[in-house]
């Protein structure tokens, strides 16, 4: 393929290996901070080649540098590069991009996608990658006219003179390729935009309704090799004795290996590598986890949120504010362990050969994942390639600093010294740890005589995400980890008085982010809380809400709006209630009220949502319309079902008839309303999330009178609950 | 040697009998639109039609697919319904990360094979057996039903 491509790929694979593992650039990252900034000093140089292939045929290849894992990154990053390109819309491709320094994120640093940063971080650097191959093509084609460029624009895939001749990009593109990369690149203003904003259908669709797309689970390479692997019963296990002679003598068997996550049942495919794994016989050394429960745990942190933890946020005089209180209300929220249970189970292929790794993954940390294939592997992180594949869901179980799935796959190609595809079943998957952490919180308020509450004071236990792994020295400040504190110690509600702190668990069950990370339990137990101040002054939430969000125009904004569309203080069908919360999370803003009804089994249905949402400047509404309804559910399922829990040591769940999700059949109808902005982009893949268990929770107290304070909300839990009212 | 009619193609397999179908066509044929999804039909990620019903090949031994004619998402848009929901999910900007999406089409299509002009109540009936976890079930519903107005315009299935 000819086109814009003036620096070679190997040049800047080069580049890519002289970037440090897991290296991040910022110190501590403010997801908000850098949403609405954006205009510091670049981090990156405007490289157009490494973005824009153009093909003689006037198509246009977009390589992306982000992950598509459902979130429309295939669509709405080329959008923005396509803004300032002035291609034609319907010649252009994508293409995931290989590992390299000139794709790494522009905030981070490395190759990766999450934190909801994909747009926001990409939104200049890809608009000024198109302005410039525009530029390009527009200055091959005067300097080919001998005319000044100044008598050309570009249109739709050609450069046009004033005279009415024209080139395609097509024609240009050799050219091009061949002249510098303008210096100043000058970017449209947003009254300009012509297809940012704009309801753009997903570039991916046509192949993911015929079974052309390819997810990691889908590669096949000559020679190659299935394995599953056995894994101890219990986190952090290791193989006491292994007994391999029946499984070698299971029908196409090839290999048994051992690697450090256990051991490895390599197969012709993958019925006979599974039937090879359950004729093994392992004795495992289970560890100090086997002792391990979920109910003794759970104690364990109750005690520990009624102590003292480090201070995450102070303000204001706690005591002061407790003693002049008229009124004090404490409670007790837990949430438990949750799977990212994405549909395609985790998988990895793995081609390694004496001085090249070939790797074929759904993945959403490019750079972690080649460096660590390239330190097992003993090569250099430039030997080792990596093939984005479609992932079948990411929800960041993806994005794992230890690099789980990708390591033991490299183990495995390097024992068996053959290509091979590792595939997790789904109770594999389910059994695989890097679980969204329990949470306990220990919360106490006080009013004042006018039902204002002036002090705040909340205690958090829970496992760390980023204790450990290369993320510590950034986002962990005086031993308090951002993620176990955000959306708690950053309230927007105006209390006077305020205590936030942390006791940072420390339990053998690897813990990850999990769509929206600590927003996820936090958002549920700040906003039910605030649900109950509301009853306890006797005000109507939204209200009460309202009158402490002055100094936030951007919280007050959705939450108003989502109460307006969702005629909040209007009569309801008999049998309902309304819940309303707000949030902000990765730069976004999000209100939702819920409509929820009770049955006498304690079974909750969600009617309706309704949803509100600021993400500042759109690029793709068609989007962010479709990831609000993708949080909601995704939400849902763990308000109303997910638990994993453990018992001595062990996982208690498997498959998705003992971890559900949210089925059709218990779909709401939702209502996504879109804030009208200027403001720069923030992140919509995980807002949304947040507020969805405590609109649910606050909903259920309006219609039912009973406040649930853990999760997910089960009937049990719920006629429990109905019962002791 | 197992004989399996697939897509309107014979094919001959050296595989045991009772390996699931879904492996044998994503692996031997290398049909890879079927996708594994749990392993024990509670998801619908892996549902094909036999002779015309959905069903979750996952849970079907590969030997009781003989004689039977086996229809995938590779193929389902060569049959009216199909095609109906293929072009309707693209519409409606339906899949989100994909994955369970050939099995939803599969569903959906069969369904309407079946009933052209289904209620809510009966497309939630039918496929609330096919998992989302991107939650796309609302596009679902109303991709459905638009698949559902666009056979009716073109006259008798």
């Amino acid at each position: 393929m000819s086109g814009i491509f003036n620096v070679s790929r190997r040049e800047f694979l080069k580049t890519g290996a002289l970037v440090g593992g897991g290296l991040i650039l910022g110190a501590h990252i403010d997801w908000a901070g850098a949403a609405e900034e954006g205009s510091k000093a670049k981090s990156y140089a405007i490289e157009p080649n490494a973005f824009v292939h153009i093909a003689p045929d006037n198509t246009v290849t977009i390589i992306v540098n982000h992950s598509e894992m459902g979130q429309g990154v295939y669509t709405s990053l080329p959008m923005l590069v396509n803004e300032e390109l002035e291609a034609d819309w319907k010649k252009i491709r994508f293409e995931s991009a290989p590992v390299a320094a000139v794709y790494n994120h522009t905030a981070f640093g490395m190759q990766m996608t999450g934190g909801s940063t994909s747009v926001w971080s990409e939104y200049d650097r890809l608009r000024e990658v198109g302005a410039a191959a525009r530029q390009m093509l527009i200055a091959a084609a005067a300097a080919t006219w001998k005319v000044d460029k100044k008598t050309c624009r570009a249109q739709k895939g050609k450069v046009v003179h004033t005279s009415g001749k024209f080139f395609t990009y097509g024609q240009l593109a050799e050219k091009a390729a061949a002249l510098p990369v303008p210096k100043d690149v000058k970017l449209k203003k947003a009254s300009a935009f012509k297809l940012i904003g704009r309801p753009t259908a997903r570039l991916d669709s046509p192949e993911k309704v015929n079974g052309a797309a390819k997810f990691g689970l889908d590669v096949f390479l000559p020679e190659m090799s299935v394995a599953v692997v056995a894994r101890p019963p219990v986190f952090g296990g290791k193989v006491k004795s292994l007994d391999a002679e029946k499984a070698k003598a299971v029908r196409g068997v090839k290999d048994v290996v051992q690697v450090p996550s256990g051991v490895a049942v390599l197969a012709s495919d993958f019925w006979q590598a599974k039937a090879g794994r359950d004729a093994l016989r392992i004795e495992w050394d289970e560890g100090p986890t086997a002792g391990l429960s979920t109910p003794g745990m759970k104690d364990q942190y109750a005690k520990l949120s009624k102590t003292p933890g480090k201070v995450a946020k102070k303000a204001g005089d706690i005591e002061a504010g407790l003693s002049s209180a008229v009124k004090t209300i404490s409670a007790e929220y837990h949430v438990p362990y949750l799977a990212h249970a994405t549909m395609e189970p985790l998988n990895c292929t793995v081609d390694m050969r004496p001085d090249s790794c070939e790797i074929w993954v759904g993945t959403q940390f490019q750079t972690v994942d080649r460096n660590a294939a390239a330190s097992i592997a003993g090569l250099k992180p430039e030997q080792v390639k990596i093939h984005t594949m479609f992932l079948g869901g990411g929800f960041g179980r993806r994005a794992n600093p230890a690099s789980d799935f990708v390591s033991e796959a490299v183990h495995v190609a390097k024992a068996a010294k053959t290509p091979v595809k590792v595939i997790w079943t789904r109770e594999d998957d389910t059994h695989g740890g890097y679980y969204r952490p329990f949470w306990y919180d220990s919360i106490s308020a006080g009013l004042d005589k006018t039902g204002k509450p002036i002090v705040w004071k909340h205690t958090i236990v829970g496992q760390s995400i980023v204790a450990g792994t290369f993320f510590e020295k950034v986002l962990v400040k005086d031993g308090i980890d951002n993620t176990s504190v955000e959306g708690a110690a950053d309230i927007p509600y105006a209390i006077p008085n305020i205590l936030v702190d942390l006791h940072t668990a420390s339990i053998g069950v690897p813990v990850l982010w999990w769509r929206s990370v600590g927003h996820s339990h936090t958002a549920f137990v700040v906003e039910s809380f605030l649900d109950e101040l509301a009853n306890a002054a006797q005000k109507d939430p939204f209200e009460f809400r309202k009158g402490l969000l002055a100094k936030h125009p951007r919280h007050l904004g959705v939450l108003t709006l989502a109460a307006e569309k969702a005629g909040w203080g209007r009569p309801l069908t008999k049998g309902r209630g309304r819940g309303i919360a707000v949030h902000e999370s990765f730069g976004t803003y999000v209100a939702e009220v819920a409509e929820v009804s009770v049955n006498k089994e304690g079974e909750l249905r969600v009617h309706r949502v309704v949803c509100a949402v600021d993400c500042g400047q759109t690029v793709n509404p068609e989007t962010i319309t479709a990831q609000v309804e993708s949080a909601i559910v995704f939400g849902l399922s763990a308000a109303l079902h997910g638990a994993i829990t453990i018992k001595g040591g062990r996982v208690e769940q498997g498959n998705f008839d003992d971890y559900p999700v949210l089925r059709l059949n218990e779909m709401p109808k939702v209502e996504v309303h879109i804030v009208k902005s200027r403001k720069k982009p923030g992140g919509i893949g995980e807002p949304a999330v947040p507020p969805i268990a405590p609109a649910v929770a606050n909903a259920l107290f309006s219609v039912a009178g009973i406040r649930l304070r853990e999760l997910p909300m089960k009937p049990e839990v719920v006629l429990a609950a109905m019962s002791k009212k | 040697m197992i004989t399996l009619e697939i897509n309107g193609k014979q094919h001959s397999v050296d595989v045991p009998a009772d390996v699931p179908l879904l492996w044998v066509i994503r692996e031997h044929l290398k049909l890879t639109g079927t996708k594994f999804g749990c392993g024990k039909g509670l998801c619908g990620s892996c549902t094909v039609h036999v002779d015309g019903k959905a069903e979750r090949s996952c849970q079907i031994p590969v030997a009781d697919a003989q004689g039977k004619k086996i229809t995938t998402i590779e193929a389902v848009g060569s049959t009216r319904s199909g095609a109906a929901v293929q072009k309707a999910w693209v519409a409606e900007d339906v899949p989100q990360c994909g994955y369970c999406q050939s099995g939803q089409i599969m569903q959906a299509a069969a369904l309407l094979a079946a009933n052209p002009k289904p209620t809510d109540a009966q497309i939630d009936d039918n496929l609330s057996g096919n998992l989302c976890r991107c939650g796309t079930y609302q596009r679902i519903r109303k991709a459905v039903h638009r698949a559902s107005r666009s056979l009716k315009k073109g006259g008798k299935s």
